[in-house]
């Protein structure tokens, strides 16, 4: 529910892109995109299947770099972002195939979350130094919070490939989490879930939201979620941008309309 | 009944990641140390030390170096041999250029020397992976080869093209003893594997890990795929490399280039498979399995009366490798380290079906 | 200049050789997108069953013409490689269907080693001949342009001219057929193929037949040449680097790879070996092979390797 006082955390623009176009060979996967995301809020990406949102995402933190067009980020222009780069910015995503290190338990995943902020050597971690104990432990300390927020404390051992979907799902925004992003990008978080799951994890991007103040840009079809968590929507259709604004102002606009329901007769 | 973990609860994040987290395996390793150190050395024969343990530990070394590479970090390698010629070969030129050089030192160098060319030899795995990468290792073992057997300097101008080491001691007490290369050996093996250990249960260890499992995911944590691989490559070859200046010093006391050759690479690659890929443990496994078999082919059909020649020993020997390479591939990629795990849990809740 | 052209020539003929091993490479590549490490084991089964089998049909069947012995022979070997693919698929494909290519290959070096055993526990593991009436004087061309004449060994000769057919044959069978689509098809994506309805089993064996078939045939030539032994099963690794070069997929790839690589080791060894002390053979293919890697990895005529995200 968007209310007045949630909307007074909404702060400056914290991402800036402009006229950004991204081809694969001959096909035109975005096409003159631009748009911007302020800090603390909520901003999803939404449109028919195809229409160009993971790759806007994998633009976003570098994953692939657009033909054209620019992005800003905390007001610096980036001429080639590169994942680690945008990493080291505090920008965290998930992906829709979750990329979850397979052979890893849950508590090994979200640890390497925290991989940015380790900074002892490879010769104190073979003697395991005082230093290189007590960092681990600290960083420990922290990814056990997050398995608490995220509850699943009772799997923090299992071999992630053995979890279901949902708490799979749930790992893979924990190791997000873990880097302390000031932005995090979610692709398509709810894909694959009934409706308690669905009321879980909007419960945990909200929560994200509010207490860590983490700006939030994501994926989704849902578009009951859509609308009652994000502040701002960018609608996309064959990779164009057809509609940006508040979710009422995009429920209302003709073109978003028709891509979505094709041409009314 | 006996493996239970009742009451051993972790009230530190310290205690949770020990190695030995249970105390009952801690015992077990204690039990397993005391009878390494001290009841072997009274009980065994020079037969056993020089024909099966001395082997088993430097090869479980060697294969620790690999594991680390292969199953920790995901890069395939089929030039192992080659990283154990160039510490063998290193370590062999310092000791006969500068002898004062302590024979510690002199094989830590020799590892130093692998590492450096380990590196050199992964750098094209930050562009190709799986079947290209082995094909670039098997470059590095077959430049290596003829190196060791082409360029007089290595050898320091041998005539014969076999180097020898003098007789090893180390600070005035002789090591020429079975038992005394028993426990040198040993001792150098328990401190890699603990050194090996801590690395792959710290951050580095989950960036190998994260690389082996998914780069392209591990590259958006932040996590240096350049880094992660070129580091996986020194740190394995650097054991690799100590392994092999331990095999020419204790195991071999002279050799030539044939005794680090592709076949000492197969052999190593079968070792970390059958043992158990990404397992410390499963390494000294898949190393005992692999001296045994063929001591147990020599003197078994004996035992029951079918002697087989030596050539037919071999062949089998080809074959049940073979066999069970592709076997553990199918049915345990983890390897005995994984049907250990497995003894483990059973006898956790034993006598108990489940 | 003569001189030349000599090892000119020689390099062209053992690069004939080495692409005839590099071609069963390509077809297991190409149908079923495993890289088969044992493919020189399975030369060493297929020439040890040609030898002995000559050897040992006329014996027991009690007749003395060498040409007849040759054909049964031959038939007997090829029905043993159709065996053995039917093996692999059986007990090893089957049950890494979609596995990573690391593993893959993993397998196929078990298999090798596998081969490697069983053929020499069967068939005898000493140095045997096969006759199959090739030529085995040395010929002179040439001599109008050179005084004396170039060297040129007949054998290799027509060891080069079956290749050649072998490589029409086979490369007209994957553009032009039904079945060459097929086996594209399976090794582009496993699952996705069967899921079409393409049994997989049936083209593994067909194709692993097939190579077999040319294991055999290169065999022969390499076994009436050098005499078949052991050191065939590494075979395998002389003709690594030419597949490398010439394309993991391609077969008039494995051809021209071969030849590159033929020519470019003799020359080398004449021209540079001295200089550098000499046997440098055993890794100008390899280092030739790695600098390929770095540069263009899918080889000369290979398709280009994508990794999607």
């Amino acid at each position: 529910m968007n209310t007045n006082t949630r909307d007074d955390r909404i702060g400056e623009v914290i991402l800036e892109l402009e006229h950004i176009s991204l081809a694969f060979g001959g096909v035109k996967a975005l096409t003159d995109i631009s748009f911007n995301v302020r800090e603390h809020e909520i901003r999803a990406i939404i449109g028919p299947n195809g229409a160009g949102k993971s790759s806007m995402l994998n633009v976003i933190n570098g994953v692939y770099t657009p033909q054209q067009g620019s992005i800003r980020f905390d007001g610096k222009e980036f001429a080639r972002m590169s994942p680690r780069r945008a990493a080291e910015m505090g920008v965290a995503r998930t992906f829709q195939n979750l990329a979850l290190f397979k052979g890893m338990s849950v508590l090994d995943n979200i640890m390497t979350g925290r991989n940015l902020r380790m900074k002892s050597g490879i010769l104190a971690q073979a003697f395991r130094l005082g230093s290189a104990e007590r960092e681990e432990i600290h960083h420990r300390e922290f990814v056990e919070n997050l398995i608490d927020f995220l509850e699943i404390q009772a799997y923090r051992k299992t071999p992630v490939g053995r979890l279901p979907y949902g708490l799979q799902k749930r790992v893979d925004l924990g190791r997000a989490l873990a880097m302390e992003p000031r932005m995090l990008l979610l692709d398509e978080p709810m894909a694959g879930m009934n409706i308690e799951e669905k009321q879980d994890m909007s419960r945990f991007i909200l929560d994200v939201n509010d207490e860590f103040g983490t700006t939030i840009v994501l994926i989704e079809h849902d578009m009951g979620v859509v609308m009652d968590i994000s502040d701002r929507v960018v609608v996309l259709d064959y990779g164009k941008k057809i509609g940006d604004g508040t979710p009422d102002e995009v429920r209302q606009n003709e073109d978003v309309i028709q891509a979505y329901l094709g041409v009314s007769h | 009944m006996f493996y239970r973990e009742n009451g051993q609860f972790k009230t530190t994040y310290r205690a949770d990641q020990q190695i030995f987290p249970i105390r009952q395996d801690r015992v077990f390793i204690a039990l397993v140390l005391i009878l390494s150190f001290v009841v072997i050395p009274l009980v065994a024969t020079d037969y056993f030390f020089k024909a099966i343990l001395i082997p088993f530990l430097i090869l479980s070394l060697a294969a620790i170096g690999l594991n680390i590479l292969v199953g920790y970090c995901g890069q395939i390698s089929l030039g192992t041999g080659a990283f154990m010629a160039v510490g063998a070969y290193a370590a062999w030129n310092i000791g006969v250029r500068i002898p004062e050089v302590p024979l510690v030192v002199q094989i830590l160098l020799g590892g130093c020397f692998a590492t450096l060319v380990g590196v050199i030899f992964g750098i094209p795995s930050l562009r190709i992976r799986g079947l290209y990468l082995a094909v670039a290792t098997l470059a590095a073992q077959f430049f290596v080869d003829w190196a060791f057997l082409r360029i007089p300097f290595f050898t320091n101008y041998s005539p014969s093209g076999a180097v020898a080491v003098p007789a090893l001691s180390i600070m005035g007490f002789s090591l020429q003893g079975a038992m005394a290369k028993y426990l040198f050996v040993l001792v150098f093996v328990v401190v890699f594997a603990l050194l090996a250990k801590n690395l792959v249960r710290s951050a580095i260890g989950r960036e190998w890990m994260a690389i082996r499992d998914m780069d392209v995911a591990a590259s958006v944590i932040g996590i240096r795929p350049m880094y992660a691989k070129l580091t996986a490559f020194a740190v394995s070859s650097f054991i690799v490399g100590v392994a092999g200046a331990l095999w020419g010093y204790v195991h071999l006391g002279s050799w030539e280039p044939l005794a680090f050759d592709l076949n000492r690479s197969f052999q190593l690659l079968f070792m970390v498979i059958i043992g158990g890929l990404g397992s410390i443990v499963g390494s000294f496994f898949g190393a005992a399995f692999i001296v045994l078999v063929p001591v147990a082919l020599n003197h078994i059909p004996e035992l029951l009366g079918l002697p087989l020649g030596v050539d037919t020993a071999s062949h089998i020997e080809h074959m049940i490798f073979g066999a069970l390479i592709v076997f553990f591939l199918i049915a345990e990629p983890h390897g005995l380290a994984k049907l250990w795990s497995i003894g483990k849990e059973k006898l956790r809740i034993w006598p108990f079906p489940h | 200049m003569g001189f030349f052209l000599e090892t000119l020539f020689g390099g062209l003929m053992s690069g004939m050789l080495y692409s005839l091993i590099g071609l069963g490479f390509v077809l297991i590549f190409k149908a079923s997108g495993v890289f088969n490490f044992a493919q020189g084991a399975m030369v060493l089964v297929a020439a040890l069953s040609m030898a002995r089998f000559s050897e040992w049909l006329p014996k027991w069947l009690g007749f003395e013409n060498l040409f007849v012995a040759n054909i049964l022979a031959f038939i007997v070997s090829a029905a043993i490689m159709l065996l053995l693919a039917w093996a692999v698929e059986r007990f090893v494909l089957r049950h890494l269907v979609n596995q990573e290519a690391t593993t893959l290959l993993m397998a196929t070096l078990g298999i090798s080693y596998f081969l490697d055993g069983l053929g020499q526990m069967v068939f005898g593991a000493s140095v045997y001949t096969i006759n199959v009436g090739m030529p085995k004087e040395p010929a002179f061309i040439l001599d109008s342009i050179f005084e004396g004449g170039v060297l040129v060994n007949l054998e290799d000769l027509t060891a080069a001219v079956v290749a050649a057919l072998l490589v029409a044959a086979l490369a007209l069978f994957f553009q032009v057929t039904a079945t060459g689509r097929a086996l594209r098809a399976v090794a582009d994506d496993h699952q996705a193929a069967q899921s079409i309805g393409i049994p997989l089993n049936r083209i593994w064996v067909i194709v692993w037949t097939v190579a077999g078939v040319v294991a055999l045939v290169a065999g022969i030539i390499w076994g009436s040449k050098f005499g078949v032994q052991f050191t065939l099963a590494t075979a395998t690794l002389r003709a690594l680097p030419v597949v490398i070069l010439g394309g993991l997929t391609s077969v008039p790839g494995a051809i021209i790879g071969g030849l590159i690589i033929g020519v470019g080791e003799k020359l080398s060894e004449v021209y540079i070996g001295p200089m550098v002390g000499g046997g440098i053979e055993i890794w100008f293919a390899y280092v030739l092979a790695l600098v390929f890697l770095l540069f263009r990895p899918q080889g000369l005529f290979g398709e280009k390797i994508i990794d999607r995200v």
